[in-house]
């Protein structure tokens, strides 16, 4: 195959046959092949990829401070936003206390986590309130819950929206109660 | 080039890990965040859809110290034979008093045994979640010198409340920067309005 003959030095001098000189030459064809084809193995095989990470810094949690002594999220920055089951997003903007009868009840909307979904309301927040904060609160009540994969896409999206301050905190009961009362779920 | 071949077969040959035969097998999700994780020193808490936590590490010593460590702690011992085995396995998802005969199965009857397991106990009146991580890291800051990366690595389909109950247990014992595992996705190229 990929190997040139030569023909021996036989100038047909004399009569006399000699027997034939064996070429020492051997056909190298078949162990190249075999060696491509373990250098192609290691190559996929290897795992040269190693994970990727998101991180994730929880604040640092000060059992010496008191539930008074915290500061208040101002209603004009708070937006909240509910991780609900079946990859659905419901978020409000401002604070939801229903004992205080001055606040006004927040109307919770639904969106999903399409381009045009949560990052455009995200933006849209950005520009018209400077420095919202995010509060992230996966639904998880009587059984229905989100997925962790919902969890890791919002935060993804505070970090493509470049949005500084969020939080990941668990589902108040006021909240589950307002999502009930609107019919969301 | 038949050298050249042969020189790249024999540095494949040698440097390739086939990647040990994990307890559990999980789908990470997706996201844009760019950061590798490190070489070594990597604690993982693999999270499966099933609610089960596994605990993995990747260097032999400090499971070696940390089985010990734990075995003493809830009166368990180990025979040599068994910590040896502990020290070659990825990542376990048993409550310790199961452990040492989940150690003396061999590989194929370990692997049918893995859809089964519990998993490893993280609610708060038997957490022996927190004593693995916390016994890995005194062992790999005593034998080596080194913080430990922590590492999360969750199934897309696990729900978020293994995984918050898991981070919530975590920060009890100040551990509060946790690294979320996922696949890399491109990023939007186009983050308009």
């Amino acid at each position: 195959m990929a190997e040139i003959q030569q023909k021996g030095g036989d100038s047909g001098k004399g009569g006399k046959k000699r027997a034939k000189k064996m070429s020492t030459k051997i056909d190298m064809t078949p162990m190249v092949d075999l060696a491509f084809l373990l250098l192609t193995f290691f190559m996929l095989t290897t795992t040269f990829a190693k994970p990727n990470v998101m991180q994730l810094t929880m604040p640092v949690k000060d059992k010496n401070i008191k539930d008074d002594e915290q500061t208040k999220i101002k209603a004009s920055q708070a937006v909240t936003i509910i991780l609900a089951p079946d990859n659905k997003v419901f978020y409000y903007f401002g604070l939801n206390e229903p004992t205080d009868k001055s606040v006004a009840v927040p109307e919770v909307k639904v969106t999903d986590f399409s381009a045009n979904g949560i990052r455009k309301v995200l933006l849209d927040r950005q520009q018209q309130q400077p420095e919202p904060i995010i509060l992230i609160e996966p639904y998880v009540y009587e059984g229905k819950e989100a997925k962790y994969k919902n969890m890791v896409d919002i935060l993804d999206e505070m970090n493509i929206t470049n949005q500084k301050k969020y939080a990941l905190i668990n589902i108040s009961k006021k909240d589950v109660d307002l999502i009930k009362k609107q019919n969301l779920l | 080039m038949v050298d050249l071949a042969f020189l790249l077969v024999t540095f494949f040959m040698l440097t390739t890990q086939f990647r040990p035969d994990e307890a559990v097998v999980v789908d990470p999700p997706s996201s844009t965040s760019d950061l590798r994780a490190p070489d070594s020193d990597i604690l993982t808490l693999t999270i499966d859809n099933k609610k089960r936590v596994f605990f993995g590490y990747d260097k032999g010593p400090v499971k070696e110290a940390a089985i010990k460590a734990v075995g003493a702690k809830y009166g368990v011992t180990f025979t040599p034979a068994q910590i040896k085995q502990f020290a070659l396995l990825p990542n376990f998802g048993v409550p310790i008093t199961q452990l040492g005969s989940y150690l003396d199965k061999d590989t194929e009857q370990r692997k049918a045994l893995n859809k089964g397991l519990p998993g490893v106990p993280y609610d708060s009146l038997n957490n022996q979640m927190i004593d693995w991580v916390l016994e890995a890291r005194k062992a790999n800051a005593a034998l080596f010198k080194k913080p430990t990366f922590l590492a999360i690595r969750g199934d897309g389909n696990a729900d978020v409340q293994t995984v918050q109950t898991v981070i919530k247990e975590l920060q009890e014992k100040d551990i509060n920067r946790f690294n979320l595992v996922t696949s890399l996705e491109m990023k939007p190229t186009y983050v308009g309005k």
